[in-house]
């Protein structure tokens, strides 16, 4: 039998990861969802409300699944590791209270008005509601990753009788790793939402439905991944070099890195060995590594050996889960550039290979946060706060068949909502937009997507 | 200014809140079956697809700012309480995830409605489960404390008294026969809320000392005694003013409520300053001055906007609830 400690653990990363899912997706599909709106508005081209009104249905189905699977997180604190609710509280609880009150409460609040409420606001208040929904949405970004930040680089606080109490609120909130973090995941979140609607309206163009509303949406989604993917690998980049500084065994592992050495090569493959602290069947590009991290050919890298063993974290799970990570940044770059490629010779609406790529990197970025962010976390193993509370030592004292029960259910129950949530999508993106639109990017047919008073003029 | 004070007002208060919006949300889930025909329970689902989000975030805001005041309480509680916490957020996944897949299914609509119901139901028995627990003094963790007779009573009673607010709320959203339906279901259910409330009371000045020392002595009982007079009164209004179609159709939704606050008055009027009656009192589980005052600023300047988008958001949604209402 597992012990209570491991199994609360793994409850949390499968409840944890799982919800990522969601705000991934939505974070970005808010911004696209803004847009078009704000461009019909503007414009008064029905093709981008029907934009808006087709993607608002599967952002509004991922958004529930964030909500029910984020307010779990809430207290999964408390329950399961109640001594890290007691000590590290007085510094993380103040921000996830703002992100209630700044975040939580403002997308609820005007999620409503945005999925119902076409018809009783006026087009402004609409366009309004959809963009606090979108801004709400960021700004829960920026506090959970406050909070996760501080664990990975702690800051602005004092230890008094084993509790953390805070100090200094903008070096809490504005630590050391947060602004790297912050802007890798808002940026991850607007990839992985133009992946899927770039390869979405691609499946449409490849069978030659909706083929003008497709065209407006792949060449959108096109255009915000040919400029967001390499904006991205720069920021991956600073945000690698701000982990050597300040979480130097995370990097080692990221990079399976076992001694301490200059001139460290950088390993395209390997297969780490945890016990015997070496690596098997390594392919290695030699100095790499120190060339990139260092920017000196014989630049030295601590590794792993720096610290015991019993301070290290699982490495084969960070390593290829930056490899995963950084692979699937440069398809989506290749992408990208292929878009920009078939743009120019004109054939971005059809051209078979480009559509298909696009189709099949439809989940790449959802993948890629779930892998990147087992590296963060992973990677800062065995501690939960960087250095300073070991996660073993916080968990709360459940029997053990209790989470056994409780993992079970959550297991159950998330497939079996899962499945449900990729039907519905199937479902929806199946029937596609409301209404066909002619080629000048109006509706073709007399009665009109709404009524009246949804004229923008 | 004491903090401490300051903090256990501010859950109380969004507990309360959270008790008042999402127990009419869970309590129309509650009596969706009672609905008689399909059309019928699709506006019920409908009536609250835009707001069921914000009432439930008071949940998230009542347990996030006990882990701002008193994590210790936080820490205990949540511990304690694992079975019955964990089996509320299931159920809520299966509440919440209706409102969002029911309108875009065709032919599995009857599993929407169960999974609607059976997590409305689920989710209020375990908060009822809960409460009891908490005023009994909370439990050993690990062991199922939470499962005793009074805390299946009080289950019961929250289920019947979400009921009641829930149907009272179709009652002000719609019209016609399913109007009157929401009526009946009502007045049944209250009879079943003062008949629980009744035995709740009892049951806790019979083993409580500290409730009964403050309801039974002087000068509490003169101090208090309004509440259950008021109870009293405010239930043969609500009683007749169920009977009365042609009133106006908010006063039973209204009177409700009342009769939540003041239950709720009653219980905390008999637990303060316990955050965990016997455990813990809030000085214990303060939490450091510098977290308290760095949250208090945003909620003393948050919240009041939280409330007025809130309301603004009932407003556009005003009126009876019908079907032709959509994306």
């Amino acid at each position: 039998m597992l012990d209570a400690a491991l199994l609360s653990r793994i409850q949390f990363a499968f409840t944890i990861s799982y919800h990522i899912i969601f705000p991934t997706i939505t974070i970005g599909m808010a911004v696209y969802l803004a847009i078009m709106e704000g461009l019909w508005l503007k414009t008064g081209r029905k093709v981008y409300l029907q934009q808006a009104k087709f993607w608002q249905k599967p952002f509004a189905i991922t958004f529930g699944m964030g909500v029910v699977s984020g307010v779990v997180l809430s207290y999964e604190f408390g329950t399961n590791f109640s001594r890290f609710s007691e000590i590290v509280g007085p510094v993380l609880s103040p921000l996830l209270s703002y992100e209630v009150l700044t975040a939580f409460f403002l997308e609820a609040g005007f999620l409503g008005i945005m999925l119902f409420g076409w018809k009783r606001v006026s087009p402004r208040v609409h366009f309004a509601s959809t963009l606090i929904v979108a801004v709400g949405t960021l700004l829960s970004a920026f506090w959970i990753l406050a909070a996760n930040s501080w664990m990975h680089t702690p800051a602005g606080y004092t230890i008094v009788d084993g509790q953390f109490h805070p100090e200094n609120w903008m070096d809490i909130i504005f630590n050391p790793s947060f602004p790297y973090r912050y802007f890798h995941m808002v940026i991850a979140s607007l990839l992985s939402s133009s992946l899927l609607i770039a390869g979405v309206h691609a499946l449409y163009l490849l069978r030659g439905k909706h083929r003008e509303f497709a065209k407006v949406g792949l060449s959108f989604a096109m255009w915000v991944l040919m400029v967001v993917a390499p904006v991205q690998i720069l920021v991956g980049d600073l945000h690698g070099l701000n982990v050597l500084e300040n979480q130097p065994v995370k990097l080692a592992a990221m990079e399976g890195i076992w001694e301490t050495h200059s001139g460290v090569g950088l390993r395209l493959f390997a297969i780490p060995d945890q016990e015997n602290a070496t690596n098997h069947y390594e392919v290695i590009l030699p100095k790499a590594a120190s060339l990139i991290l260092t920017h000196e050919a014989d630049g030295e890298i601590q590794g792993l050996d720096a610290v015991p063993a019993d301070e290290r974290p699982p490495v084969g799970v960070v390593f290829f889960g930056f490899r995963v990570m950084v692979g699937l940044g440069f398809l989506m770059l290749i992408l990208g550039l292929f878009g920009v490629y078939a743009r120019l010779r004109g054939r971005l609406y059809d051209h078979p290979i480009l559509l298909r790529f696009a189709v099949a990197m439809i989940p790449s970025g959802v993948i890629a946060t779930l892998a990147g962010w087992y590296v963060v976390e992973v990677g800062r193993q065995p501690w939960l706060v960087q250095g300073l509370v070991r996660t073993m030592d916080v968990v709360s004292p459940i029997p053990a068949e209790q989470v056994a029960t409780s993992l079970t259910l959550f297991v159950v129950v998330y497939t079996l909502l899962f499945g449900t949530y990729l039907y519905f999508m199937r479902k929806l993106i199946r029937k596609g937009p409301a209404e066909s639109v002619g080629q000048d990017g109006n509706v073709s047919t007399p009665e009109d997507l709404l009524p009246v008073t949804l004229n923008p003029d | 200014m004491d903090l401490a004070l300051v903090y256990l007002l501010l859950i109380a208060c969004g507990v309360l809140m959270y008790v008042l919006l999402d127990g009419f949300s869970l309590g129309v889930g509650i009596v969706a079956p009672w609905l008689e025909r399909d059309e019928d329970k699709a506006i019920a689902v409908k009536s609250l697809s835009h707001l069921w989000d914000s009432n439930q975030t008071w949940l998230v805001f009542g347990g996030v700012t006990l882990f701002v005041a008193f994590p210790k309480a936080y820490s205990l509680v949540l511990s304690q309480l694992y079975l019955p916490i964990i089996l509320m957020l299931i159920a809520l996944i299966f509440r919440g995830v209706a409102f969002e897949f029911y309108f875009k299914s065709d032919t599995s609509r009857w599993w929407w409605n169960f999974s609607f119901s059976f997590g409305s139901i689920l989710a209020t028995l375990s908060q009822g489960l809960i409460l009891g627990t908490l005023v009994q003094g909370g439990a050993e963790v690990g062991r199922l404390d939470w499962l005793t007779p009074f805390s299946l009573l009080t289950a019961l009673s929250l289920l019947l008294g979400y009921g009641l607010l829930g149907s009272c709320w179709l009652v002000r959203k719609t019209e016609g026969s399913m109007a009157r339906r929401s009526r009946t279901i009502a007045r049944a259910l209250l009879i079943g809320v003062v008949t629980c409330l009744g035995i709740v009371s009892v049951w806790m000045l019979l083993t409580q000392a500290q409730v009964a020392e403050r309801w039974l002595t002087v000068p509490g009982i003169f101090i208090l005694a309004p509440v259950p007079l008021l109870c009293g009164w405010v239930t043969r209004s609500l009683w007749q003013r169920l009977g009365d179609e042609t009133g106006n159709d908010l006063h039973p939704l209204g009177l409700g409520m009342v009769l939540f606050l003041l239950s709720f008055i009653g219980l905390v009027a008999g637990m303060f300053p316990y955050i965990v009656p016997g455990q813990l009192t809030i000085w214990q589980a303060l939490a450091p001055e510098s977290t308290l005052i760095f949250a208090l600023v945003g909620i003393v300047v948050l919240l009041p906007v939280v409330i007025g988008y809130n309301i603004y958001n009932y407003r556009v949604f005003a009126g009876k609830t019908r079907m032709e209402d959509g994306y």
